[in-house]
């Protein structure tokens, strides 16, 4: 073939699609479709599934059927493949096609569609080709980084078991509250993460300015769904129809001492109920155990949290005695129970400016979360198991 | 009669009014002759920080003023001072000459969304109810709530007149010479160091529209107006292509007055805390009461406007990266 610049005889032996084994390779390898979805972008990823099948399975059949033929037929089999995989290289400008073609080479096909999808969500990272939310929630970055790095943390490390999902509304805003505890808002990631893995609904939390204020903290707690705990941001969210997770103990429930654990403290101002009744979404109240064990919090330098400007900076047994070692958190075992919705749709009008009414609710939905607290820790058998 | 006419988006929206069959005559004002090409709009000189203006708006027998004279660059109006003078005493002086004109019926002020200034404390998104969280003791931002204070005082003072105040987000375009547009055309993309602000524009076209469309109508109140979605700044660099230089925040001044020294681009202190929360507002009445439908959304105006920029130092490299790969793979195929 001219384009080669070889005999038909030296082509032969060229080992595209091959993987190292004898022979022209089942042609499999060479499919253009590994290419092409590399640069189509999401909608094209949604419907590869069914598409590879087929693809394969006509693929499969044209080397078969040029083999019968003479031996210029044995070159036009790969032909396409290279030629579809060159085309994208010179219309993408900066694909990975040449890249790609070697990691298919070398993990085998069945690394190749997962290979495939992975520079497909390079590239669109790395072109800005992704949608951000109003709140700058990322959805894409959420659902393959952050939360696949969360989740051996409370699969395996925390050992969550989860109750009442269930009283988690499958369509339509709710608002999720739940106790604050650990001395780092640990609770809210896994609670995050148990709510996206058990109700395929992402969770949108609400989280204190200092997180906004905080570098790299606020930046990514924007992106993983994270906004400020205000009526106006939380109503915003609820009327969209989001699942919406706060943590009124605020920092006061993060950042108690480790023998008063289980003590739920004030839950703000009732703020969260109010927002609730004027969307009308249910109250579901979150209990989580297991987490005020992960870092106890023995001690508070009070003097250099002020100089820093932080609400605390915590002393456990094994930080800062153990340098980054202490920041490990201990392998406590979780239990998180979601309880009954409280509706607030059947109050009447402006009981949202009610503070009495407000702040009964709000106390409805303590003594819930407290009750239940109770209720998990005498089912535990121990903190670690 | 339109101010600001010598600047690009003054000029754009007295031109896009003088082509407008429905209106008689349209009279532009600036201290300065305009460079652009004006087409049918009467130039006259005059400033608007000075009295004379109220003769201009007798002699002239003007019924409509659309004020788009607030400065958002210190260096265009030289120094920061004049800057003020301009926005500030600018647009009183120019209230007051429209208070005396009992023929003036209509007041069209262009104002900006840096009214509600930037900070951690902010909500996600203003309405235009919303007070500032954080308050700006310098630039356009505190020029911009001072000017719609005044504008506020006028609306008051002359009920009879219909007064639409238009806080856009910032313009951009191909044509728009903004910091935001010189900022995202520097080389190398400063950015401060853990935080990704998110960004809301309004296509350059849009803004013009949204002028005339306040001008032809009456729809007295404050209008947010912005293109739908929202960018973060750092996919919006990586859109650019072109690369990323990471600053912590304290030295965040620093870096800007070496970028304004090397004549880069031209930074406040309001718009480094703009870059770094970042800022996004609510736009559900620009359609309701408003009436208006911006043609692009933030992302596409970003696009028109990277479009007019050529490719940036990343992609030209990943360019020649992948190239190099084909001519690689090609040597290697024989």
């Amino acid at each position: 073939m001219p384009v080669w610049g070889h005999s038909v005889a030296d082509a032969d032996v060229i080992p595209i699609g091959s993987g190292g084994r004898p022979g022209r390779g089942s042609g499999r390898r060479t499919t253009p479709s590994a290419a092409a979805r590399a640069l189509a972008g999401p909608g094209a990823a949604k419907a590869r599934g069914a598409r590879t099948a087929k693809t394969r399975a006509a693929a499969v059949e044209s080397p078969a059927e040029s083999r019968g033929v003479a031996a210029p037929g044995v070159q036009a089999a790969p032909e396409p493949g290279v030629q579809a995989t060159a085309e994208a290289a010179v219309q993408g400008g900066q694909d990975f096609a040449g890249f790609e073609r070697f990691i298919r080479e070398t993990f085998g096909a069945d690394g190749e569609a997962k290979i495939a999808e992975f520079l497909a969500f390079l590239r669109r990272r790395l072109t800005g080709d992704y949608e951000v939310d109003e709140f700058g929630y990322d959805p894409e970055l959420t659902d393959q980084v952050l939360l696949s790095v969360l989740r051996p943390l409370a699969e395996k490390w925390f050992r969550v078991e989860v109750r009442g999902v269930e009283n988690i509304p499958d369509t339509g805003g709710a608002l999720i509250v739940a106790n604050h505890s650990g001395t780092m808002p640990l609770d809210g990631l896994i609670t995050q993460l148990i709510i996206a893995d058990h109700t395929n609904r992402p969770l949108r939390t609400l989280a204190a300015d200092l997180v906004f204020q905080t570098p790299f903290v606020g930046e990514l707690a924007r992106k993983g769904g994270a906004t400020l705990a205000s009526n106006d941001d939380a109503e915003r969210l609820l009327s969209r129809g989001n699942l919406v997770g706060v943590w009124p103990e605020g920092f006061k429930g993060i950042g108690k001492p480790f023998s008063e654990r289980y003590k739920l403290q004030r839950f703000g101002r009732g703020g969260f109920v109010s927002a609730a009744m004027r969307t009308g979404v249910p109250i579901v109240p979150c209990s989580i155990v297991g987490a005020e064990e992960i870092y106890p919090l023995v001690g508070n330098m009070a003097s250099l949290a002020r100089l820093l400007g932080v609400p605390y900076i915590p002393i456990t047994p094994f930080f800062p005695l153990l340098g980054p070692l202490g920041l490990i958190p201990l392998p406590s075992k979780w239990l998180i129970e979601f309880g009954e919705p409280i509706r607030t749709d059947d109050f009447a009008e402006g009981a949202a400016d009610d503070p009495m009414l407000v702040f009964n609710v709000t106390d409805q939905v303590r003594e819930t979360i407290q009750q239940t607290l109770y209720a998990l820790l005498m089912q535990r058998r121990s903190v670690f198991f | 009669m339109v101010t600001g006419v010598s600047r690009d988006a003054g000029a754009r929206c007295a031109r896009r009014l003088a082509a407008d069959p429905g209106i008689d005559t349209v009279i532009g004002i600036d201290v300065v002759p305009p460079r652009a090409e004006l087409g049918r709009v009467r130039f006259v000189r005059a400033d608007i920080r000075n009295p004379v203006i109220a003769k201009v708006i007798a002699g002239e027998d003007v019924d409509t003023v659309v004020h788009t004279g607030v400065v958002a660059t210190p260096g265009s109006a030289g120094g920061r001072s004049s800057m003020k003078e301009i926005n500030v005493i600018g647009t009183m002086q120019l209230l007051a000459a429209c208070q005396k004109a009992p023929g003036v019926s209509k007041l069209v002020v262009k104002s900006s969304t840096t009214v509600y200034g930037a900070g951690p404390r902010d909500p996600a998104m203003f309405t235009e109810e919303m007070a500032p969280r954080a308050i700006h003791q310098t630039g356009l931002s505190k020029d911009a709530v001072e000017v719609e204070g005044y504008v506020r005082g006028f609306a008051r003072r002359r009920p009879d007149v219909c007064v639409t105040t238009l806080r856009m987000a910032n313009w951009i375009g191909p044509q728009t010479d903004s910091p935001i547009t010189r900022y995202f055309a520097m080389p190398v993309v400063p950015t401060v160091f853990g935080y990704d602000a998110r960004l809301q524009f309004l296509h350059e076209d849009d803004g013009v529209e949204a002028i005339h469309h306040a001008t032809m109508i009456d729809l007295p109140g404050t209008f947010n107006l912005a293109g739908d979605g929202v960018l973060s700044l750092s996919q919006a660099i990586r859109r650019l292509g072109r690369p990323v230089l990471r600053f912590p925040s304290f030295t965040a001044a620093s870096t800007a007055a070496v970028v304004r020294r090397a004549r880069l681009a031209d930074f406040s202190p309001d718009q480094i805390t703009f870059l770094t929360y970042g800022r996004a507002v609510d736009t559900t009445r620009m359609r309701s009461e408003f009436g208006f439908e911006p043609k692009y959304t933030t992302a596409s105006a970003f696009d028109d406007f990277r479009a007019s920029l050529g490719p940036g130092a990343v992609t030209t490299a990943s360019r020649l990266v992948a190239a190099g790969l084909n001519a690689g793979l090609g040597a290697l195929r024989g």
